[in-house]
């Protein structure tokens, strides 16, 4: 490619390279400063002296939050239900973009079932009915709630379909000379070979289940039943530390804001540990996309 | 007489398309065990709640359930539309929503547009990495981080001080609080929305660049007779999918940040819809709401759609 080397490109190159990287650190400066107050003590964090360093420095904040048994029951339930969301999600997605893949020939009545997803993803109940139905079923205060309304995603299911359709029609062919099922087809052919599709959606479900808190907060109705970001808007946004049980003693060394702030990061850790696989698989994703066009 | 005659070859033919049926069954019923899973998880989870919109045409009785309950017809409607507030949230959601989608994707297309333009991939993939880390934390997370930051003795204040300015209570203040909206917004997916346009960007062919630059053309010309028209069909398809959107102004984000004092600029209608429902247990009033939303939303999800199908070739299945 023939590069301009004029003065006013050098200059819009060196604008734009510095422009990126400001507004990439303004993106994340936020955290930082966060990050800084959750190590300083006290008097540092209620005064505002805080910017991008921690001021006196101390782990008080994260060995309370530590201490107490809230934050870990929370996380438990959220490894919990992102273990078993996601396996359950996964599953049904699997089964589900199978029979959408084949012909209307081979699947009579796709026709239908497409009509019943799509009519689905254009009209719901709204909260309340989807809400009462939950307490009839009686799974309010049951982790089940967390798990099972949501197990069916159509937007994954289509993105698989899709995928699955990608894969070469002779290999199909092969297999049904050879007497495969279907069971044997999806379970032998299409799964091992969108093993990089499942992988992304199995992590976009699990990051998902992670973070997702509202139903947590209407599906139970007592704290320790919350799962972690439930319990940490309760924390942060609620503004409830009761949900702690501290002992007010060990207050007298730590800021409310430090408090929070290391309750912000601690749920944050493990969204932070898959970030990089995360990305590795998405940028995969977006290289696919561009080579098709 | 027609009839007998007739009759012997039906039965051969049933008793032979019987044998297709099974044969065909024999094989294929996998198909149909594999749809079963979804099949339930829908009638319980999505058309069971599509029923349970009855209620929006109910004095609600829990006792009685969804059939039980006394039917009163439009009365909930009429109470509804006739609310001062209802007319205000309506306005909030779709000022909010719309301010949103633009942002995000005038923010998205520009970033798109400078990444292109950096030659090292290096650098490219840091800046990226950095501005789609908030696409991955929850609105608790990232409200948690904004409350603290907007606060009087936050970062945000604490340099306007540094500057003389007096410090601003952004989320108290109804001034601020949609500002604030849209702005967070952004933070959280303009990083992420831009991974589609750059997508675009790069597949549009390097050789189109070099003959308009062995014509003369600038960078700048490059951009607007190149790169825009090459990624035209991308903003389309966006823009048209968005408008499915616009009753949702962000229902997770606002629960997290607003307060009674920003009411009357940040109410929308899903946050009303959950307080009226499940806080003040008003829930036929609620459900009447809810119901009014999403038959507006479905009817601008097929306008969109449609669009998105005729003018970029989108298909969903």
């Amino acid at each position: 490619m023939v590069e301009g080397k004029s003065f006013g490109r050098r200059l819009f190159m060196a604008c734009n390279y510095l422009g990126l990287a400001i507004f990439a650190t303004l993106c994340i400066a936020p955290f930082i400063n966060l990050l800084a107050i959750s190590f300083s003590d006290r008097s540092s964090a209620m005064g505002g002296f805080v910017t991008f360093w921690p001021v006196n420095f101390t782990t008080a904040s994260y060995n309370l939050v530590l201490s107490t048994g809230g934050f870990y029951r929370s996380f438990v339930i959220s490894v919990l239900r992102t273990a078993l969301g996601t396996a359950l999600g996964m599953l049904v997605t699997i089964l589900t973009a199978y029979p959408l893949s084949r012909t209307g020939q081979e699947f009579r009545g796709r026709g239908v079932f497409t009509w019943i997803l799509i009519f689905a993803m254009l009209f719901n109940g709204g909260l309340i009915p989807w809400w009462l139905t939950i307490r009839s079923l009686g799974m309010l205060n049951s982790i089940w709630a967390l798990i099972v309304p949501g197990a069916l995603s159509i937007w994954n299911v289509i993105l698989l379909m899709n995928f699955y359709r990608e894969i070469p029609s002779e290999l199909d062919d092969a297999a049904s000379i050879d007497g495969a099922s279907h069971f044997d087809k999806l379970f032998r052919i299409y799964v091992p070979l969108s093993t990089p599709a499942i992988a992304t959606l199995t992590l976009f479900t699990a990051v998902g289940h992670w973070n997702s808190w509202f139903d947590g907060m209407v599906s139970m109705t007592d704290v320790s039943r919350y799962p972690l970001q439930t319990f940490l808007r309760t924390i942060v946004v609620v503004s409830d530390l009761s949900a702690m049980n501290i002992d007010p003693s060990k207050m007298a060394l730590l800021s409310d804001r430090a408090l929070k702030a290391a309750n912000i990061f601690l749920a944050t850790v493990p969204i932070l540990i898959v970030y990089p696989i995360l990305q590795r698989y998405f940028v995969a994703g977006i290289k696919l996309g561009a080579v098709k066009g | 007489m027609l009839v007998q005659r007739t009759h012997p070859v039906q039965r051969s033919q049933s008793a032979q398309s019987w044998r297709r049926m099974r044969a065909y069954l024999a094989r294929n019923w996998p198909l149909y065990a594999m749809c079963l899973p979804a099949l339930v998880l829908l009638a319980l989870f999505s058309y069971y709640p599509m029923y349970g919109v009855v209620i929006a045409f109910q004095s609600y009785n829990p006792a009685f359930g969804f059939t039980g309950s006394p039917w009163i017809g439009l009365t909930n409607f009429k109470f509804i539309f006739n609310l001062p507030d209802f007319l205000q949230i309506t306005q909030n959601t779709l000022i909010i929503a719309i301010a949103k989608i633009v942002s995000v994707q005038v923010g998205a297309l520009v970033l798109a547009l400078l990444l292109n333009e950096v030659r090292h991939l290096g650098f490219r993939r840091v800046i990226q990495t950095l501005t789609y880390l908030p696409y991955f934390l929850s609105w608790v997370v990232l409200g948690g981080v904004l409350l603290d930051m907007l606060s009087t003795t936050g970062i945000v204040n604490l340099t306007l001080q540094k500057m003389g300015i007096q410090p601003i209570i952004f989320l108290g203040s109804n001034d601020w609080f949609r500002p604030v909206l849209i702005v967070s917004n952004m933070w959280q997916q303009v990083g992420w929305s831009a991974i589609i346009y750059l997508a675009a960007l790069l597949s549009i062919s390097p050789e189109l660049y070099e003959a308009a630059a062995i014509d003369g053309a600038s960078h700048l010309q490059r951009v607007f007779h190149i790169s825009l028209p090459g990624i035209a069909s991308t903003i389309i398809l966006l823009a048209a999918l968005s408008l499915g959107g616009v009753l949702n102004a962000g229902f997770e984000q606002i629960l997290n940040l607003y307060n009674p004092v920003v009411y009357s600029t940040g109410d929308i209608l899903d946050t009303w819809v959950y307080r009226a429902g499940l806080l003040s247990g008003q829930l036929s009033l609620a459900a009447a709401v809810g119901l009014a939303k999403s038959v507006v939303s479905m009817l601008l999800i097929i306008v969109a759609w449609t669009t998105a199908r005729r003018y970029a070739g989108y298909r969903i299945f």
